[in-house]
């Protein structure tokens, strides 16, 4: 029987961190505003909540300023769920991420669907112990955020638009730049380090590794099964969606659907199957006269 | 590999690494009923055992995964791979289920939130040298039956198991590069099918 050693327990290091995010691979995080849908979001098979007051789609239409939510809120979630609870903190805004840490919540997301609170610095990642998943529209975004200690990355697409095509832009760029550094020689990835504006070490092990440090989720605009499979088939490892769930007519029976989607994102006849009678998806907007929250972010 | 949600990349490259070929291991994701017949052993990973319990519904996994269970198949089952195979979910939600194979009561989140999360060098039996154990909202075995051989603790609270051909680890052995848990599965498997 192994005895007990008194050996040091390390909490908050990176390889805790990232973990997190390996639990979360292959699943769908919903956004949530309150703890009824936080129970539907569960029940429905989410592998982690975002607690926030408003959905991307409100932030849109409301405008002002958008701030980390109440604490009270917060806690209301996360005395219903059992699965992983996150919540938003502006960009730069290390004190909401502060808070949000002492309240033991278990993801931050520096998410530039809040307005952004400093807008040349992000937030010292490596300073929490827990975990922080940072929006990005390139490669080079993301290995900044990564040199700040980020531990997941998603694309930021364009919230609460119902509209995947920012989606879809940016993974591609990101997974592109990945499979063009694995072909660039030694003298290239200097080359590569300038025009990202990232580190060059971090460039360095991309083209060694092939893939990104820190699992690649997508986020920004998914409404559909199709919508989830989609970004799954581009190389997403997990999907975010923020409005098109509870912003369609009929949330629950949509949540199964992208969450069965996104676990059999290579079988079009399942994906034909759950994308049956869902009812109408969110409306969306197109992006012509849209505000790029994706632009937020440095 | 069961590869409905969760860490079962990690543990295909943790198999990969080990296969030789004295000991080939054709390692294989499983989503579907035809899949599963074709395995002579399964990985259970961690993920989220609430998403998991409803994907094997879903996906028509969880009778034929039930009776190869009952069959004697060799499984190593971690984290949420842990809760799913423990005779006794604490505090379960009303729809979540569990396969029953290891004499045990396990609590979700045993440890608390993310901000609970740690890894520690954890001295395994049979193994000489520590094993780096990575654990995230780990669960924790409240009650451990007799016929259940622990083989690594933390602070008294057992973390790796073992009965017949169930292995169980509240811990990530796929999140560090020491493939040596992964060793003891595959060759108890290979053991157990003769």
């Amino acid at each position: 029987m192994g005895e007990n050693q008194n050996r040091e327990q390390v909490a908050g290091t990176t390889r805790v961190k990232r973990g997190l995010a390996e639990m979360l691979k292959g699943g769908v995080i919903m956004d949530v505003v309150d703890p009824e849908q936080a129970k539907i979001a569960e029940d429905s098979g989410a592998v982690a909540v975002m607690a926030l007051e408003r959905v991307p789609a409100d932030i849109r239409r409301d405008g002002g300023i958008a701030r980390m939510s109440d604490p009270v809120m917060i806690e209301g979630i996360q005395e219903v769920c059992s699965i992983p609870v996150m919540a938003k903190v502006r960009i730069g805004h290390f004190v909401e991420a502060q808070i949000l840490q002492s309240m033991g919540v278990d993801y931050i997301d520096e998410s530039e669907v809040l307005t952004p609170a400093d807008e040349t610095h992000h937030v010292d990642k490596f300073g929490f112990d827990i975990p922080f998943v940072c929006g990005a529209t390139n490669l080079g975004e993301a290995l900044r955020r990564i040199a700040e200690g980020a531990c997941m990355i998603r694309s930021k697409g364009e919230a609460g638009t119902g509209n995947i095509v920012e989606a879809v832009r940016h993974l591609r760029s990101i997974l592109g730049d990945i499979r063009k550094i694995t072909q660039a020689d030694e003298a290239e990835l200097f080359e590569w380090a300038k025009q990202l504006q990232a580190p060059l070490p971090l460039v360095q092990e991309i083209a060694e590794t092939g893939e990104l440090q820190v699992p690649l989720f997508c986020a920004g605009g998914i409404a559909t099964p199709a919508d989830a499979a989609l970004a799954m088939q581009l190389g997403a490892q997990s999907v975010f969606v923020g409005s098109g769930i509870f912003k369609s007519d009929d949330p629950a029976p949509r949540a199964r659907a992208i969450v069965e989607a996104t676990t059999n994102y290579m079988d079009p006849a399942i994906l034909a199957k759950v994308s049956r009678n869902l009812g109408a998806p969110m409306t969306g907007i197109g992006m012509d006269d849209t505000v790029k929250f994706a632009e937020r972010g440095w | 590999m069961l590869a409905l949600q969760g860490a079962f990349a990690r543990h295909m490259s943790a198999l990969e690494q080990i296969s030789t070929s004295e000991r080939p291991i054709d390692a294989r994701e499983v989503r579907t009923p035809e899949q599963l017949a074709d395995v002579d052993a399964l990985v259970l990973p961690g993920g989220e055992s609430t998403t998991i319990s409803k994907l094997l519904v879903t996906s028509g996994l969880r009778e034929p995964l039930g009776q190869r269970l009952a069959e004697g198949l060799p499984v190593f089952g971690t984290c949420a791979g842990m809760i799913l195979l423990s005779d006794e979910i604490l505090d379960p939600r009303s729809d979540q289920f569990s396969f029953e194979q290891i004499d045990l009561s396990v609590r979700r989140n045993g440890y608390g939130r993310q901000i609970a999360s740690f890894e520690v060098d954890l001295p395994v039996d049979g193994l000489d040298e520590a094993f780096r154990a990575v654990f995230i909202r780990a669960p924790i075995a409240e009650r451990v039956g007799d016929k259940v051989e622990v083989l690594a603790s933390v602070d008294g609270t057992p973390v790796l198991m073992r009965q017949n051909n169930v292995l169980v680890a509240s811990f990530h052995p796929e999140l560090t590069p020491d493939a040596r848990l992964h060793e003891l599965f595959v060759t108890s498997a290979v053991a157990a099918s003769g």
